[in-house]
């Protein structure tokens, strides 16, 4: 049975803005023009926010700061850090206070200028000397563990790994905002640079700048507002580990529970998402949790996508805006797979627009490999 | 109501008595005295059963490699080096570096034996082909 809280409130106000880089302007700064202009579309000001939820990859108090920038005094704050999947357990907190009336509207921001202050990814990861010792890239060693031993298991390519990222592009050359566009073959990703074997350079996601917003309110006083309402069907996270080396089996990922129980909350299954959203750090990260999702049997991910399957009009759009791989990825993508879900189910996704999608998965990933969440989101004809 | 003894929290902290055995040349792992299970890295509690029941126990120190990855490294900074995981041979897991052996022929299933070596701030573990 459904969860009562399915459906019971909606996201109505989503933005993006700095992926192709904004040098001289900071994280705050960029989290701040997407909350604004999120807020904007959803006829709503920064005054209405009374409930605040933000993670920034370098001020383990960005809670605070992000009050303190808009001048605001929040009823709730909430800086959450599950990694990049916090976002996705953002939407869920949020639910859970409107729905009990500590909240009447939800901020929901984001912003990094790592590629711009750093050229870096930037973490706020404490090192884990167990691990650090043995000099580990992090965190590109570790889901290079988790690849060479799924490699080993069910005897899938690097060729076929690459085909993750070519797709990936695909959808980024029909997304103007993509940082990344152009043409990608097999062979360009295996001819890259490699970085912590057997994942090369093409296998990674980008550095780049880029922040997002969502606004979200109660499903009643959604329907009255400017935007078509897109609304939280169900939700669920789950935490297995934090450091690789704790993780039980390296080609399993606790999306296995994060998404049986969004399914249950939204009373949805795999075969009903019209689009699918994943947090992609790594070509094996969207092996692994298509999988782990239960769109395709374990061992299966590698052919199903090499056979064109989540491209730009195959069977199971995935990863739309181009992902981590190839739009953006300023340190938590999280966020954008919320927003690319937004997009897609309001029909605005111009020439990527997967035609009558109602039903979008979005799935962020924390840590490496560790805190995956899982939101289901609908239209109103979903309801 | 139920109380926890004081004395499974005094003292020198886990990390810190795994630590000193491999200084003194002993790999030690816990063993939980409530479900049987050894568990690395060193706790105060068993992370399969939640039991403060632990004892440190000699490894074996055999094991086999569960995965391992070449990290890029410019040649003239020593080229690609591995770090692996190996799966002790009483259950646990640990990242390391298998040495003694050309680092690309390392392969998932080999059989390895710890040795400790002491190169930083304090002792750790690394392998060697079994």
């Amino acid at each position: 049975m459904a969860n009562p809280q399915r459906g019971s409130t909606a996201i109505v106000g989503a933005a993006t803005a700095g992926f192709k880089g904004v040098p001289g302007r900071s994280s705050v700064d960029l989290a701040g023009e997407c909350a604004l202009k999120a807020l904007a579309e959803a006829g709503l000001t920064i005054q209405d926010v009374d409930g605040l939820f933000v993670c920034l990859p370098d001020d383990t108090l960005s809670g605070l700061t992000m009050s303190e920038y808009f001048g605001i005094r929040p009823k709730f704050t909430d800086n959450n850090r599950t990694g990049g999947s916090a976002f996705l357990t953002h939407t869920e907190i949020a639910t859970l206070a409107l729905n009990a009336g500590l909240i009447d509207v939800a901020l929901i921001c984001y912003g990094s200028n790592q590629r711009s202050s750093t050229g870096k990814l930037m973490s706020s990861a404490r090192p884990f000397e167990y691990e650090s010792v043995y000099n580990p890239i992090f965190p590109a060693t570790s889901y290079a563990l988790s690849a060479a031993r799924y490699m080993s298991e069910y005897g899938a390519t690097e060729e076929q790994f690459a085909e993750v990222a070519v797709s990936a592009r695909k959808w980024a050359n029909l997304n103007p905002e993509a940082a990344m566009q152009g043409p990608l073959t097999v062979e360009d990703c295996m001819s890259s640079r490699m970085v912590s074997s057997p994942l090369k350079v093409r296998d990674c996601c980008l550095v780049t700048d880029g922040g997002a917003a969502v606004v979200m309110v109660r499903a009643d006083r959604a329907k009255d507002m400017p935007q078509k309402p897109v609304y939280l069907l169900g939700s669920a996270a789950a935490t297995k580990h934090r450091n690789i080396s704790t993780m039980d089996d390296f080609t399993v990922t606790a999306a296995v529970e994060s998404g049986k129980r969004a399914h249950e909350n939204a009373g949805t299954k795999p075969s009903d998402m019209d689009v699918v959203e994943i947090y992609d750090a790594f070509t094996i990260n969207t092996i692994l949790y298509l999988e782990d999702l239960g769109f395709v049997k374990k061992g299966e991910a590698p052919a199903f996508i090499a056979d064109g399957n989540i491209d730009p009009g195959g069977t199971l759009p995935v990863n739309t805006n181009g992902g981590g791989l190839s739009c953006n990825h300023p340190g938590m993508y999280g966020m954008f797979t919320i927003v690319e879900a937004v997009r897609q189910l309001r029909g605005e996704g111009g020439e990527r627009q997967v035609k009558g999608a109602e039903l979008a998965l979005a799935h962020g990933s924390g840590g490496v490999l560790s805190s995956p969440v899982t939101n289901i989101f609908g239209t109103e004809a979903t309801l | 109501m139920t109380s926890i003894d004081q004395a499974n929290f005094d003292g020198p902290g886990p990390d810190e008595v795994y630590r000193e055995f491999l200084g003194k040349g002993a790999f030690k792992l816990q063993k939980c005295g409530g479900c049987g299970k050894f568990q690395f890295f060193p706790r105060q509690m068993c992370s399969h059963c939640g039991a403060l029941d632990l004892s440190w126990e000699d490894a074996a120190g055999t094991g086999e490699v569960y995965s391992v990855s070449l990290v890029n490294r410019r040649p003239e900074k020593g080229g690609p080096f591995n770090v692996v995981m190996i799966t002790l041979a009483e259950g646990p897991r640990m990242m390391s570096r298998v040495d003694n052996i050309a680092h690309e022929d390392v392969k998932i299933g080999m059989p390895v034996k710890a040795r400790i070596v002491e190169e930083g701030a304090f002792p750790f573990v690394v392998f060697d082909p079994a």
